[in-house]
Formats: C-alpha cells, sequence, structure tokens
C-alpha cells in the first residue's frame, strides 16, 4: 500500500499507463473454456467423465485467477486496471461454471425411471428388429445361432445394449 | 432410434462386428420400459441408456440402468456380470 501512495505523487493517473489485468482474463478465458473442454474432451474418459474432476479443477484455478485479479484491480485502480472488466467476465465466468454444473449434475440425471425394466432373474421380453442389412432379428435367434464372425456354436448369453443413436 | 442405414454407417466407420438393431417404432424399447420421451432431436422419443446380460435361456442376469447420462458401464462392469452367467 505504500508503494500506491507513493506512486500517486510522482504521476497524475491520467497519464499513467495502467497494467493489462492478464489474471481476471485469463481466468475468464479458463472457465469460459472448461465447458467445451468437458464436452469435447474430457467425456470421452470415464475417468474424467463421470467425475469431472478435471473440469471442476479448471473452474477453480479460474476462480483463484479472477478472484486475485479482482483484488488487484480493485486495491490499486491506479496501477492495474480491470475495474470495470472485472466484475463482468467474473459474472461470466460464474455463469458458464453454473451452467456446467446444471448440465452435470441436473440435466444428465433427467431419466425416466425405468422401474418396469426386466430385472435380474426376469426373463427378458421377446423383440423382433431389423438388422443393418434389412434382415428381422429375434431375442431367441441372438440366443440360439453361433454370433456372426465367431466359430463356436451357440452362444453363453446376450448383452443387449440400448443407446440413444448417433445424431 | 437410428434407422438401419444409419447402423449400416456406423458399423461400416467404426468396425463393429456385433449385431445392431434398429427400433424406429420403439417397440423394444417400450417393452423394456426404456422410453425417453422427447428428449431426442426435435423432440423425438428415444431410448434411455441401459443394458441387460441375458443368460442362454432368456434369463437377466445382469443389468444396469445408469441414473445420470454421463456414466455408463466400462467392458469391465459388463465382464463383471458374464461371471453370472451359467
Amino acid at each position: 500500500m505504500g508503494g500506491d501512495a507513493m506512486a500517486n505523487q510522482e504521476e497524475t493517473p491520467a497519464e499513467r499507463k495502467r497494467k493489462w489485468n492478464w489474471r481476471i482474463w485469463s481466468g475468464f478465458l479458463l472457465a469460459v473454456a472448461a465447458v467445451p473442454g468437458y464436452f469435447l474432451f474430457f467425456a470421452k474418459f470415464p475417468i474424467t467423465r463421470n467425475v469431472p474432476w478435471a473440469s471442476w479443477l479448471m473452474f477453480a484455478g479460474a476462480g483463484w485467477l479472477l478472484w486475485a485479479g479482482l483484488r488487484r484491480a480493485f486495491a490499486s485502480p491506479e496501477l492495474v486496471r480491470g475495474r470495470i472488466a472485472g466484475p463482468i467476465l467474473a459474472v461470466l465466468s460464474l455463469g458458464a461454471a453454473g451452467l456446467f454444473g446444471y448440465a452435470t449434475l441436473y440435466a444428465s440425471r433427467q431419466l425416466p425411471a425405468a422401474a418396469a425394466a426386466p430385472k435380474v432373474g426376469d426373463q427378458a421380453p421377446e423383440f423382433m428388429l431389423a438388422d443393418p442389412n434389412g434382415k428381422m432379428v429375434a431375442l431367441a435367434t441372438l440366443l440360439s445361432e453361433p454370433m456372426p464372425g465367431s466359430e463356436g456354436g451357440k452362444p453363453r448369453g446376450v448383452l443387449l445394449v440400448f443407446y440413444r443413436g448417433y445424431w | 432410434m437410428d434407422s438401419p442405414e444409419e447402423s449400416a454407417t456406423l458399423c461400416k466407420k467404426a468396425g463393429y462386428t456385433y449385431t445392431f438393431l434398429s427400433d424406429p417404432k420403439a417397440e423394444a424399447i417400450r417393452h423394456y420400459d426404456l422410453l425417453h420421451r422427447g428428449a431426442g432431436v426435435d423432440g423425438k422419443d428415444i431410448a434411455r441408456p441401459a443394458e441387460f446380460l441375458v443368460d442362454a435361456s432368456g434369463v437377466v442376469r445382469w443389468r444396469n440402468l445408469t441414473e445420470d447420462l454421463r456414466v455408463r458401464a466400462i467392458p469391465e462392469d459388463v465382464l463383471k456380470g458374464a461371471q453370472r452367467l451359467p
């Protein structure tokens, strides 16, 4: 603080070129990058997808940079810029974190309960559906015929994977 | 839900050799109580993600109904389930 007081005496604020507040800008960029960073990259790996710790770490780093940048901007406004941009970027960053939290903690959990889905020990309901060649295939067929490309006889079981499609 | 044509493209691109079935009318999806209304593109009905391991007699031996879209069964989970097959 002593340094600030001295600086005030030496120059008039209007003449001084105040320092760019890189902390708030890099904090903002980090927070904004964390959202696509998760969906385009971290979501590819179960270890960073199921619990998005890497993304929350990015938000934490962003928060720390923004906080440090804001403190400098308001503690020594005559030396460091960012009193206007800082709060705006902080709010936008908070918005990015909020959006991410909403998507990963709330929206992705809005699934129907599937209370009547077959349970362990139940008979799996029969079905008859078309394969990529248009041939109709029943569950009974899958359970009794060798897998395509396999040498052997009857399979020990069939794994049914219901997925949402690749749109 | 992907059409048989879309599945064919996917299998070719990804090199999958196991059976892909299309359920455009959500028949099997309904029978398994897995319909997720309006969750697809343009508000179309699709399936909620789910996996079932069925033994040769048609009995479910293992299943996974994720509570979170982002969290799916990994191959190790399925292999653990496969140990319950007779």
